[in-house]
């Protein structure tokens, strides 16, 4: 696969993009995997588990198509940045809370990720093209399962929607975080390499308001003229580097192995 | 030795042999991961696609192609990842999906595209071929596999997911 970036397309913002949706996959897989051997239910700590796996393996194909950009190895980009390199949103780096707010939390991204991964299929940039292709059908099952948990837990018991309400209600904001624009975006959109951030949020928006609604849960927004608009602040920072003391701490649990031997084979 | 290196034959052949880590009785040619070989001068490149790209098996797979490659007498190998097209199940022949059901999983149903639909369709049991199955879990003890349950045989069974 050689990843060359054509001459005619913003590289530099191209850049930046693979890195958000490395650095988001690698924390959201670190946080998923701390369920595993705790989760409430067997099915759901091996669902967890997978997951995790998988979000790793997605950060990992971002990392070496960034490899082949810059030469920088996905080991170094992981275990060798500190947490202040980091371009994640807040949002996936926010420690798992309950499992009502994980559940939230993973429909919120995995939705995102659909909206996202699909339209990379119009993609001006073919490496891109490529991967989101890869990506896409194994997200469809991350998607199926949290969407899932969320139709059932919305409503089936007042503890369960009370839990799950206040999970939206604290994870919804946070999720905006994955639509936070990116500096040089304009020049993404008008390469054709990449539709906005603004585009994705709406798509987003009119994907899971609906599924929340059926499952009797309120989202901050608002229905102005035939369109959703957001009546909440979002959590915004992350694409710019500034992150909150929670990725601090996740830094140096996933750095901690790594950092007292790296140069170990593993 | 280093003439015969630059057979292709002879490399596919070696090739062939390789079992899937997990499932062993299936090759890695059979399961489509490895997708094409190229001879030029003294350099085999060999082409993979990873199933799922989080696989921990991927590694091992690449670790026993350089060493077999190694062990036939090729000295410069070169392994190159693809994902166009991505790797699917749709790939996988009857021969290949027989060999899974023999072995004991479930092979992936037939998708065209939508994989929705196949988690509504009925799931036949490996080994008492009954369709009276249901899903325990959509997820498994690898990350290409679901738990199903025969009702008919009462014994609980892996699914290759359809992808």
């Amino acid at each position: 696969m050689s990843a060359e970036i054509p001459s005619n397309l913003p590289a530099e913002a191209i850049r930046k993009l693979l890195l958000a949706f490395a650095d988001d996959e690698l924390m959201l897989g670190h946080r998923d995997s701390e369920w595993t051997g705790h989760a409430p239910i067997l099915e759901e700590d091996i669902a967890f588990s997978n997951i995790a796996q998988d979000e790793l393996g997605h950060s990992l194909v971002w990392y070496t198509l960034l490899e082949q950009l810059t030469g920088r190895s996905p080991d170094s980009m992981a275990f060798e940045r500190t947490w202040n390199e980091f371009t994640c949103c807040h949002f996936v780096a926010y420690p798992r809370g309950d499992f009502a707010y994980t559940v939230v939390r993973q429909y919120l991204h995995d939705a995102a990720e659909q909206v996202r991964l699909s339209s990379l299929g119009q993609s001006s940039y073919s490496e891109l093209k490529d991967v989101a292709a890869k990506l896409l059908p194994e997200e469809s099952y991350h998607l199926m399962h949290s969407q899932g948990l969320v139709e059932r837990l919305g409503d089936a018991t007042e503890e369960s929607h009370s839990r799950m309400q206040a999970a939206v209600d604290a994870a919804f904001p946070q999720a905006l975080g994955l639509f936070e624009n990116l500096d040089g975006e304009e020049n993404l959109v008008s390469a054709n390499v990449f539709p906005g951030n603004e585009h994705l949020r709406t798509k987003w928006l009119e994907k899971v308001v609906p599924v929340l609604d059926a499952a009797s849960l309120q989202a901050p927004v608002e229905a102005k003229n035939g369109r959703i608009e957001i009546s909440c602040e979002p959590d915004y920072g992350g694409r710019h580097r500034s992150h909150t003391a929670h990725l601090k701490e996740l830094v140096q649990d996933l750095q901690k192995v790594y950092r007292m031997a790296p140069s170990a084979k593993w | 030795m280093a003439q015969q290196t630059l057979d292709e034959k002879l490399i596919w052949k070696e090739l062939e042999k390789i079992a899937d880590p997990e499932i062993p009785v299936l090759t890695l040619v059979e399961m489509k991961v490895i997708r094409s070989v190229r001879v030029q001068d003294n350099q085999v490149t060999v082409v993979i696609s990873p199933t799922y790209v989080g696989c921990p098996a991927m590694d091992a797979m690449k670790d026993e192609i350089r060493s077999r490659l190694r062990d036939l007498g090729c000295e410069q190998i070169n392994l190159e990842t693809t994902f166009a097209p991505p790797w699917s199940t749709e790939m996988l022949d009857e021969t290949t999906r027989e060999k899974l059901r023999s072995f004991g999983i479930a092979p992936p149903a037939k998708h065209k595209g939508d994989l929705a639909a196949t988690l509504a369709a009925p799931v036949p049991c490996p080994f008492c071929h009954s369709e009276k199955t249901h899903m325990e879990s959509s997820f498994g003890p690898t990350l290409c596999r679901q738990i199903y349950y025969c009702d008919t045989c009462r014994q609980s069974f892996d699914r290759f997911k359809p992808l």
